[in-house]
């Protein structure tokens, strides 16, 4: 196994932590280790947590720590090979066909021009310029993560005009997963593993002071409390980390323009919730929340 | 154990520990581990939880039951409640004597299912008469076939109206026209058959329909391709195998020899928990269609059953339970375990006759999910 000590200047996981927080993300002690690990091993971090917890917030901030550019593939179900790998510019290779049948030079029409980069090519192609997000891998097909096991062990791929691509060093690659199916043990065995969960009341206010701008400490710390009773009722989408900075921000921006404190953030309550039938449940018990989270 | 050994003898008997109580640690995971803790330092033990989490990775919802292993292995502290586990230190083997045939050793395929019984156990053999659903049944196998739930393949096959376009093809015909494009060639992908596994409930409130539900499988299992079949009481047993036997008679006998449970109690949650345990087995519900043939009346802890039922949730594709109960129209869950388990089934519709449980099956593939 190829360890590489230091990444970019990073030879530990506290580095990487302050590193992440220039690039304003709080990272707990866990997923720092687990992203140290993950570069310093050269294996594939799988983030998962419930959505909204900042899991493609990590993988952005990671790659702008190391200075490289994030390469984005959203899974769906049925993605496959020409919209994760490659694909043939296929108009253009006729193009090429028809000129030379009338005369033109001979051209290779399964070269560089004709090759149709997607993510996962791009980033073997680039190891050391790219970071990989292969973002909510849960959403695509069984069949797609039994390929995803075979790119992620050999970061090789073959291209049967062209022969196999190899990687010339390990990619940084980076998997969430929202976890609304398990995930192949195959899988998950070659990845570092880092589960994350809805931040601390501390963290969660250290990350709203970070993010949004000019929300006093008290409007944080109401929204942190009522978000963190929130997350306890049985809704069918719990307010992310996103939600509660944007919640925040819109309170306060209402409360610039004249609105009392409690009413600027029942007013604002669209940005936390936004579910009908979540509203519907909520309605009854807001007042005493947000009383509560006040106080 | 030689002297380079030594010192990572410790950390070998922490992974030694965790598969003991079924985690699924792979050797990459304990060299990756190990790995790991030199690159950490380590300064404190802190750092060695940390790597552990990260490069063993278990499941969330196991990580107190990890958290407690590994201060028990380098704290050595007691900690109290691990005892309730699926693979339990002792589990109590089925004793006995290994029956001859198809199927190869008996506790291979029997998993005792874990904590106390609250019934007594009844074990007991039984023998099969004919049945007269013959006709029913073979309509059945007829239609299928057609009707199976289906999966699309990650491979493309040319297909004139499909939704690709066959590059690879239409290229190699232009060389053979001078470089003309004649036809535009398609192609789809190919579709496959999803896997469908079948649980017979064999406890003592289903006894007058075992047998038809086990003639019912030995249908399913020869009309279509990939089905497995187990049976679910105060154990779990796979008797897939001797259901490929063609002749019914001789294949249902053989599997009720296998099958040491018959009409004894019911701890359905306990039975699935013993099914998910088993990673070969969990890993045939991954993307199946799932079919529960159970009156769902759980004797034992009904949260263990709901839980049971979340995880296949997460790794079937599709749950449809049919319960003789649901014969009537105003049936409703009412069982503790049942309402528990509701929310994550995409069906729960009548199975009180042969035909009921034909037509649910065949209908399976129509379905939107719920």
């Amino acid at each position: 196994m190829a360890v590489r000590h230091t990444i970019v200047g990073i030879g530990n996981p506290r580095d990487l932590e302050e590193a992440l927080r220039a690039a304003y993300y709080l990272a707990d002690d866990e997923l720092s280790t687990a992203a140290y690990l993950a570069l310093a091993l050269g294996k594939p971090l799988l983030l998962e947590g419930a959505p909204g917890v900042g899991k493609t917030e990590a993988a952005k901030a990671i790659a702008g720590v190391l200075g490289r550019t994030l390469l984005r593939l959203q899974c769906y179900e049925g993605i496959d090979a020409s919209a994760a790998l490659y694909e043939w510019n296929f108009p253009r290779q006729m193009l090429a066909l028809r000129q030379q049948t009338e005369g033109a030079a001979n051209v290779d029409i399964y070269g560089d021009e004709f090759l149709i980069e997607r993510p996962m090519l791009a980033c073997l192609r680039r190891p050391q310029e790219t970071v990989l997000l292969i973002d909510e891998i849960d959403r695509s097909d069984h069949e797609f993560e039994a390929f995803l096991l075979e790119f992620l062990s050999d970061f090789q791929i073959s291209i049967p005009e062209r022969g196999a691509i190899r990687a010339y060093e390990r990619p940084v690659v980076i998997l969430t997963s929202n976890r609304t199916r398990e995930l192949h043990e195959a899988l998950r065995r070659r990845c570092v593993y880092h589960w994350i969960e809805y931040p601390t009341p501390e963290r969660e206010m250290r990350i709203i002071t970070m993010r949004a701008s000019g929300v006093s400490e008290r409007a944080a710390r109401a929204v942190v409390a009522a978000v963190g009773r929130l997350r306890r009722e049985p809704l069918a989408k719990l307010p992310g980390i996103a939600e509660a900075v944007e919640w925040a921000e819109a309170a306060t921006l209402l409360n610039e323009q004249g609105a009392r404190w409690p009413d600027a953030f029942r007013r604002s309550l669209g940005v936390v919730l936004k579910d009908e039938d979540d509203l519907v449940h909520i309605a009854p018990k807001i007042e005493a929340i947000l009383a509560e989270a006040q106080a | 154990m030689n002297d380079t050994m030594r010192p990572i003898a410790h950390f070998l008997g922490f992974t030694a520990l965790l598969r003991h109580a079924g985690f699924a640690v792979a050797p990459e995971q304990t060299i990756a581990w190990l790995a790991a803790i030199e690159l950490l330092g380590p300064n404190e033990i802190g750092d060695i939880r940390r790597a552990a989490r990260a490069t063993i990775g278990p499941p969330p919802e196991r990580f107190a039951e990890f958290d407690a292993l590994f201060d028990a292995h380098f704290l050595g502290s007691i900690v109290p409640g691990l005892e309730g586990e699926p693979s339990d230190e002792e589990p109590i083997r089925a004793a006995e004597d290994s029956s001859v045939g198809p199927e190869p050793i008996f506790g291979d395929e029997t998993r005792e299912s874990g904590a106390e019984a609250t019934t007594a156990e009844r074990l007991s053999a039984r023998r099969f008469a004919p049945g007269d659903e013959g006709e029913t049944l073979r309509r059945f196998a007829r239609a299928l076939p057609a009707r199976v739930p289906r999966r699309r393949g990650y491979r493309w096959r040319s297909a004139r109206g499909g939704p690709g376009t066959d590059a690879r093809r239409m290229f190699r015909d232009a060389m053979r026209h001078a470089g003309e494009f004649v036809r535009l060639r398609q192609r789809r992908r190919r579709l496959r058959q999803r896997r469908i596994v079948v649980l017979i409930d064999v406890s003592g409130s289903m006894k007058e329909r075992t047998q038809a539900h086990l003639a019912l499988a030995h249908a399913l299992v020869r009309a279509a391709d990939s089905v497995e079949v187990f049976t679910i009481g105060t154990r779990l047993t796979r008797i897939t195998r001797p259901l490929r036997l063609r002749n019914r008679e001789q294949a249902l006998g053989t599997a009720s020899l296998l099958v040491a449970d018959w009409d004894g109690g019911t701890r359905i949650g306990d039975a699935l928990h013993a099914f998910l345990a088993v990673p070969r087995f969990a890993a045939l519900a991954r993307s199946a269609a799932l079919i529960v043939l159970s009156d769902g009346l759980e004797r034992g802890d009904p949260t263990a059953m709901a839980d049971a039922v979340a995880r296949f949730a997460r790794l079937c594709w599709r749950i449809i339970w049919l319960t003789p109960l649901a014969a009537d129209p105003a049936f409703e869950a009412r069982t503790a375990g049942l309402v528990a388990a509701r929310p994550y089934l995409d069906r729960l519709a009548d199975g009180s006759s042969i035909e009921g449980i034909c037509a649910n099956i065949l209908d399976m593939a129509n379905e939107k999910a719920a």
